[in-house]
C-alpha cells in the first residue's frame, strides 16, 4: 500500500482531526470514571465499573478505525450507499417489534451483554446515501424531483425513528438542513425555520397576539429590506406595531370599565383576532401589488405569513394533542413556565448545579460531590457534561466546547477543499451531525435546551454511540485520506 | 474572505459556540445562586428532635410527660461484618428480624445510597445501654435519642390522643414535616400540635467526594438548636377523669363535666376508652385496639347522637314558659300517659294533677305533651309548620341541633327537627302537632351528644347562658379562641329558669317515697339539682341518662351522664353522676354512699350492649 501512495501515512492523515478525536475520548473516559466514582476507590481498569467497561469499546473503536482506514476501500461506501441504506431501514423497522423496551422507547436490540440502536448506524447510512444520491451528475437541489428525493431520504429513516418514540434521536435529522443549505437550499428556508421556532416560543411564553405582532414586523421587515425601503417601513409599519402593542392592555380597561361579563361579545372578543382579521383585510392590498410588481418575494412572503397564522392559532394544538406528556413537560420546564425542581425540571436543576457549582477552575479531578452522590442523573450517559463542569469548571469545558467546535470545523474546512462532492457532502452531513449532538447534548445539561436523551459523541458512556460515531468520523477521514493520495 | 454559504455556516457555528459558553460563563461565574445550593447538597445535617410539649391537667398535675428512648439507625453503607447474634442479644430481638432488616437493605442498596434507616424503634434506655456498651464492634450502627410520650395518670385516654410517626399522606398536607416526623393524631395531641411539637434543630457537618465527615460546617455557627414544645394546661381535673372512668369501666357510654361558670370540660369519659398505655405504643396496640367490639376509639361524648329522653323536658318547660303557654302554677292531668285520638303516650304511675315543679320532680310524660301541642297549635294565624321551626330556633339557641364548637375535633352535630324535616316525611302540610308528640319527651328524632346535654346542664346551672366547652385553658403563651369567653343567651328569658331548677331540686331531694325521680342521687349538703331520663335505645334495654348540676346556688360542677342499655335514669346515670359531684365537691365520698360506690363501680352492663 506504501508503494501505491505517492505520499507517506503521516501526510495523508488529517492529524488534527484525529487528535481531536482522540481528545474527546480520553477525556470522556476519565470523567466516566469519576461520575461513577464511589467511596471506596477502583481501578479505571475496574471491569465492573463503567469505566473498565468503556476502556474496551475503546479499544474496540480504535480498531474499528484501524480497519476504515487501512483496510476497507474508501470507494466502497459510493457503490455500497443504497444496500446498506435499505437494510438499515430494515433494521430500524425491525426494532420496533424485535428490540428491547429502555425507558419507554422500543430502539434498542439486544445481544447478550450487548445493545446496540439501529438509529446509531441509520446517521451514518443515510449520510452516505445523501451524498451519493446528491453527488450524481446534473443533481439540483432546486429541480423539484431531486429536492422530493432527497427529502425522503433524509425523513424515511426520521418517521421510523419517531414511531420507536425516540423523538431526540430524529431531531438530529433537522441538522441535515445545515448541509442541504451548503448545497444550494434557500438561505431563506432557514430564516423561516428559525421565524417558525421564534413563533413557537412567543406564542407559549408571551401571548399568541404579540406572536402575530412579531410576525407581521418580521414579514414586513423582510419585505421592505429587500426592497431597499427601510426608511418607509420606519414610518410605516413600526409606528402601527407600537400603538397596536397596547391594544390587548387597551381592551382589558374597556372591558373592565364597561363591565362587561367574560362571555359577552367583547369579552369573547380577543385582541389576536382583530390582529389577524386586520392583517388579513391587508393581504388583498398586497396581492395586487405583488401581482402588479410580478415580485415573486413578494407572493412568497404572503404564503409565509399566511404560515405563519395558521402555526400561531395551531400551538396550542400541536403542544396539547401532538406532543407527548413528557416532552410537553420538559418543553414547559425549558421555557420556564412551570416549576418543578422535583419532578421533570429536578434532572436540569441538579445538572446546573452541578455545573454551576465548578467555578472558572473546577473542583479538581475525583473531587465533584454533585456528580458522584448520585444527584444528577444519567450521569456518565447523558448528563456527563456535568461531571466535565464541576470538576474541570469553566476553563475544562470551555476547552471541550472548544475542541468540538474545531473538530466541526476542522471537518468543514475539509470537506470544502475536497475535489469530490461525495467526500464534501458527507463531510457535512457529519459535521451537522456532531454539531446537532453536541448543541442539544450540552445546551440540556446547561438548560437552554429541553430534556432530550442524546449522547455527546465521543465523550458518553456506552458502546453503541461511540462505535457509530469513530466509524461516521473516520469513514470522512479515510475519503480525506483516499483523495490525498491518489490526487495531491 | 468572501461571504459563501460555508463561511456563513461556519459562522453559524461560532455564534452557537459562543450561545453555549455564554450560558456557562453565566451559571460557572456570574451567578451565585447553584454554588448555595451545591454547598446544600454537600452538607450533612443531622436533626436534633426537640422534646414535646407537657400536657397539664387544671391544677398542674401532669397528664403527659415525656421519656427517653432510643431509635437504633444504621447506615448500611458503613457496616462491615459484624456478630449477628451479640447484635441480637443486646437489643433483644431474634435473629431472623436483623437478617432480613439487612436483606432488605441490600435490595434497596441503590435507594439508600448513603442514607441513614432506622432498624429498630423505641428501645428503652435499659435495652440501650446494653448496646451502647458493645457498640464499638458494630460500626454503621447507632442509637438516636428520641423522646416518648409518657403517662403518669391512668386518665383521659380518648380525650389527649396520641403521638405517631407522619405517613406519606400527611407529608403531602404538611410542608413543614418530614419523613421520620412524628405528630399527633388524635385529640389534644392533634389539635394542640402546633404548640406542643416544638422545632426541629440541627448540626450541620460537610463531606468530601468519598462521603467522609469533614467537620462542623462553619464551626456549627450555622447550627439550629432545637426549640421544646410549649406545654399545655387543660382543665381537665386529672383526679376526677380517672374517677370517672373507674366509675364507667364494663359500661357502654358517657360521662361529662364541665364548670359551668367558665365552659371548662372537668371530665370527659367515654366509655368503654383507650388505656394510657396503648397510647404511648399505639402502633403495637393498634389492631387489638380496632378489634375490640366495643370501639374505644370512638368517642362517644362528642361522637355519639343519641335521643335526650325526659331530660329534654326541661328544654320544653323553658320555651313554654317563655312562649306563655305555661305558668309554673298551670296544671295538667295525666292517666297513666296522654290520649290524643286512639293514640296514647304513656306514663307512670304518679298523682294527678300536676304543676310545673311536681312535673319535672316526677317526669310525666302526659304534661308535656300538652306543653308541646300548646307550642305548636297557636290558633288559625300560625300554621304548625312555623310554630315547629320557632320551637326548633328556641332549642338550637341552647346549642343543639349544631356542633357547639369545642376544640376538640370530630365533634357531632347532632339533630333537632323543623317543619322541612317533617314535610320531606309526611308531604308538606300534612302533618299534625300529634305526629311529632314524642318531640316533647325527647325522644323521635332528636340527636344530641352527651357533651350537648353537659352543656344544657351547665346553662340551665347559669340560669339562661352557656360557655362553649372547652379543653385547653387559656394562658400567656397558649391563648384560646376569645369565642370561648363569650357567654351564649338562649332565647328564653333568666327570670323563667328558676321555677324549673327548682323542679330539679325537688327530684333529687323531695326525700324518698315523695314521687322525686332521682333521690338516689341526693347528697347532704351538696344541694344537687338534677333530672332523670330514661331514652328507648331501639337495640335492646333503655339508655339511662342524667343531669344534674350542684349546688343549687353559685353552682361549681355540671354533670351529664349517659349509660347505654342502664334502663331508669335513676338505675345507673343518677348515681354514677352523683357520686362524680360528690367527689368533686367533698373530695371523697361519705360512708353512707360508699356501698352504692362500690356498686356502681362493680356493675357491668357489657354483655347488654350488641355490638355487632
Amino acid at each position: 500500500m506504501e508503494r501505491l501512495s505517492g505520499r507517506k501515512l503521516s501526510d495523508t492523515l488529517d492529524w488534527p482531526l484525529i487528535i481531536c478525536y482522540l481528545a474527546l475520548v480520553l477525556i470522556g473516559w476519565i470523567n466516566i470514571y469519576a461520575s461513577v466514582q464511589s467511596a471506596e476507590p477502583l481501578s479505571i481498569f475496574d471491569m465492573g465499573t463503567r469505566s473498565g467497561k468503556q476502556f474496551v469499546w475503546m479499544m474496540t473503536a480504535f480498531a474499528l478505525a484501524a480497519v476504515i482506514l487501512f483496510v476497507i476501500n474508501a470507494r466502497v461506501y459510493e457503490s455500497l450507499a443504497v444496500p446498506i441504506y435499505v437494510a438499515t431501514l430494515l433494521l430500524l423497522v425491525a426494532v420496533i417489534f424485535l428490540g428491547v423496551e429502555v425507558k419507554g422507547s422500543r430502539s434498542w436490540f439486544e445481544f447478550g451483554p450487548v445493545r446496540f440502536q439501529p438509529a446509531e448506524i441509520s446517521k451514518i447510512s443515510t449520510s452516505i446515501m445523501l451524498a451519493t444520491l446528491m453527488s450524481q451528475y446534473g443533481y439540483k437541489i432546486g429541480n423539484p424531483r431531486n429536492f422530493i428525493a432527497t427529502a425522503a431520504v433524509i425523513l424515511v429513516p426520521m418517521a421510523i425513528i419517531v414511531a420507536q418514540s425516540e423523538t431526540g434521536s430524529a431531531l438530529v435529522y433537522v441538522g441535515f438542513i445545515f448541509m442541504l443549505y451548503r448545497e444550494g437550499l434557500s438561505g431563506w428556508l432557514l430564516f423561516m425555520g428559525g421565524v417558525a421556532v421564534l413563533l413557537f416560543i412567543l406564542t407559549m411564553t408571551v401571548s399568541p397576539y404579540f406572536s402575530i405582532l412579531a410576525l407581521v414586523c418580521i414579514v414586513t421587515l423582510c419585505n421592505t429590506l429587500y426592497s431597499g425601503k427601510f426608511r418607509h417601513w420606519l414610518i410605516t409599519v413600526l409606528p402601527f406595531a407600537v400603538v397596536m402593542a397596547f391594544l390587548p392592555w387597551g381592551m382589558e380597561r374597556l372591558v373592565a370599565i364597561t363591565g362587561s361579563a367574560e362571555d359577552s361579545l367583547l369579552g369573547s372578543l380577543k385582541p389576536e383576532y382583530i390582529l389577524t382579521a386586520l392583517s388579513l383585510c391587508s393581504i388583498p392590498y398586497f396581492a395586487m401589488k405583488a401581482f402588479r410588481e410580478r415580485s415573486t418575494f413578494k407572493w412568497a412572503s404572503i404564503a409565509a405569513f399566511i404560515a405563519g397564522v395558521i402555526l400561531v392559532f395551531s400551538v396550542d394544538f400541536i403542544f396539547h394533542d401532538v406532543l407527548q406528556d413528557h416532552q410537553r413537560k420538559r418543553i414547559e420546564v425549558l421555557l420556564g413556565l412551570k416549576d418543578d425542581p422535583t419532578g421533570v425540571g429536578y434532572n436540569v436543576n441538579q445538572s446546573m448545579i452541578a455545573i454551576g457549582s465548578g467555578g472558572l477552575l473546577g473542583k479538581g479531578f475525583l473531587k465533584g460531590t454533585q456528580t458522584t452522590y448520585g444527584f444528577v442523573p444519567e450521569q456518565s450517559t447523558d448528563f456527563i457534561f456535568c461531571t466535565i463542569g464541576e470538576e474541570w469548571g469553566f476553563a475544562g469545558s470551555a476547552a471541550v466546547i472548544l475542541i468540538y467546535a474545531f473538530l466541526i470545523w476542522r471537518v468543514m474546512h475539509d470537506a470544502e477543499r475536497s475535489r469530490e462532492s461525495f467526500t464534501r457532502i458527507y463531510g457535512y452531513c457529519v459535521a451537522s451531525c456532531i454539531f446537532m449532538h453536541l448543541f442539544i447534548n450540552i445546551g440540556m445539561t446547561i438548560g437552554i435546551m429541553p430534556v432530550i436523551g442524546i449522547p455527546l459523541p465521543f465523550v458518553s458512556y456506552g458502546g453503541s454511540s461511540l462505535w457509530a460515531f469513530t466509524v461516521m468520523l473516520f469513514i470522512f477521514i479515510a475519503l480525506v485520506r483516499h483523495e490525498r493520495r491518489y490526487f495531491s | 474572505m468572501k461571504l459563501d454559504k460555508s463561511n456563513k455556516l461556519k459562522i453559524g457555528l461560532a455564534a452557537a459556540v459562543a450561545i453555549l459558553l455564554a450560558k456557562l460563563f453565566v451559571i460557572q461565574i456570574v451567578d451565585e445562586r447553584y454554588k448555595i445550593d451545591a454547598s446544600n447538597n454537600s452538607m450533612v445535617y443531622t436533626m436534633i428532635y426537640p422534646p414535646r410539649g407537657i400536657i397539664d391537667d387544671r391544677n398542674g398535675k401532669i397528664l403527659v410527660g415525656n421519656k427517653i428512648a432510643y431509635d437504633l439507625v444504621v447506615t448500611p453503607k458503613e457496616v462491615e461484618e459484624f456478630d449477628t447474634l451479640a447484635l441480637c442479644r443486646a437489643i433483644g430481638v431474634p435473629e431472623e428480624f436483623v437478617k432480613e432488616k439487612m436483606a432488605e437493605y441490600y435490595r434497596n442498596r441503590r435507594r439508600i445510597g448513603y442514607q441513614s434507616v432506622v432498624m429498630l424503634k423505641q428501645m428503652t434506655p435499659e435495652r440501650y445501654m446494653k448496646f451502647a456498651e458493645i457498640a464499638y464492634k458494630f460500626p454503621g450502627f447507632r442509637g438516636q435519642a428520641r423522646s416518648i410520650r409518657e403517662y403518669p395518670y391512668n386518665a383521659g385516654g380518648n380525650l389527649l390522643g396520641y403521638v405517631s410517626e407522619v405517613d406519606a399522606d400527611f407529608l403531602k398536607k404538611h410542608e413543614d414535616y418530614s419523613a421520620g416526623d412524628y405528630a399527633g393524631k388524635t385529640g389534644i395531641e392533634a389539635t394542640c400540635e402546633q404548640y406542643l411539637k416544638g422545632e426541629k434543630g440541627y448540626n450541620i457537618y460537610l463531606r468530601n467526594s468519598h462521603n467522609k465527615i469533614e467537620g462542623r460546617y462553619r464551626d456549627g455557627e450555622m447550627d439550629k438548636e432545637a426549640v421544646p414544645g410549649m406545654d399545655i394546661t387543660t382543665t381537665i381535673d386529672a383526679e376526677l377523669q380517672h374517677y370517672g372512668q373507674m366509675l364507667m369501666q364494663n359500661k357502654v357510654g358517657s360521662l361529662v363535666a364541665i364548670e359551668p361558670s367558665t365552659g371548662e370540660i372537668l371530665t370527659l369519659v367515654s366509655s368503654p376508652g383507650i388505656d394510657v398505655d396503648m397510647l404511648a405504643d399505639i402502633g403495637s396496640h393498634y389492631n387489638e385496639i380496632l378489634a375490640n367490639p366495643y370501639k374505644p376509639m370512638f368517642n362517644r361524648a362528642v361522637q355519639s347522637a343519641y335521643p335526650p329522653g325526659s331530660v329534654f323536658k326541661l328544654v320544653n318547660a323553658l320555651i313554654g314558659l317563655q312562649e306563655g303557654v305555661l305558668t309554673p302554677e298551670t296544671e295538667y292531668p295525666c292517666s297513666m300517659g296522654y290520649h290524643f285520638g286512639r293514640n296514647k303516650l304513656g306514663c307512670h304511675a304518679h298523682r294527678s294533677p300536676l304543676n310545673l315543679e311536681e312535673s319535672i320532680m316526677m317526669s310525666c310524660n302526659a304534661y308535656y305533651c300538652y306543653v308541646l301541642r300548646n307550642l305548636l297549635e297557636k290558633g288559625d294565624s300560625v300554621s304548625v309548620g312555623d310554630a315547629l321551626d320557632e320551637w326548633s330556633r328556641y332549642v338550637r339557641s341552647f346549642g343543639f341541633g349544631e356542633k357547639l364548637g369545642s376544640d376538640f375535633p370530630s365533634e357531632l352535630g347532632g339533630t333537632i327537627p323543623d317543619s322541612g324535616y317533617y314535610d320531606r316525611i309526611y308531604g308538606k302540610g300534612r302533618w299534625k302537632a300529634t305526629n311529632v308528640i314524642s318531640l316533647s319527651i325527647g325522644q323521635g328524632e332528636i340527636g344530641c351528644t352527651p357533651l350537648h346535654l353537659a352543656n344544657l346542664c351547665a346553662t340551665i346551672a347559669n340560669r339562661g347562658y352557656y360557655y362553649i366547652p372547652h379543653l385547653i385553658k387559656d394562658s400567656e403563651k397558649v391563648r384560646i379562641d376569645p369565642k370561648y369567653k363569650e357567654r351564649h343567651y338562649t332565647m328564653v328569658d333568666t327570670v323563667h329558669f328558676p321555677k324549673v331548677i327548682e323542679g330539679m331540686y325537688m327530684a333529687v331531694n323531695a326525700g324518698y317515697g315523695s314521687g322525686g325521680t332521682a333521690t338516689i342521687a341526693a347528697v347532704d349538703g351538696l344541694d344537687i339539682c338534677g333530672k332523670t331520663g330514661t331514652a328507648q335505645n331501639p337495640r335492646g334495654d333503655d339508655n339511662s341518662v342524667f343531669i344534674c348540676f350542684a349546688p343549687k346556688d353559685n353552682p361549681r360542677i355540671a354533670v351529664a351522664a349517659y349509660v347505654e342499655n342502664g334502663s331508669f335514669g335513676a338505675r345507673w346515670a343518677a348515681p354514677l353522676a352523683s357520686l362524680l359531684v360528690e367527689k368533686y365537691l367533698s373530695g371523697d365520698i361519705s360512708e353512707a354512699r360508699k356501698p352504692l360506690e362500690k356498686r356502681m363501680m362493680e356493675g357491668n352492663l357489657l354483655d347488654k350492649v350488641k355490638t355487632d
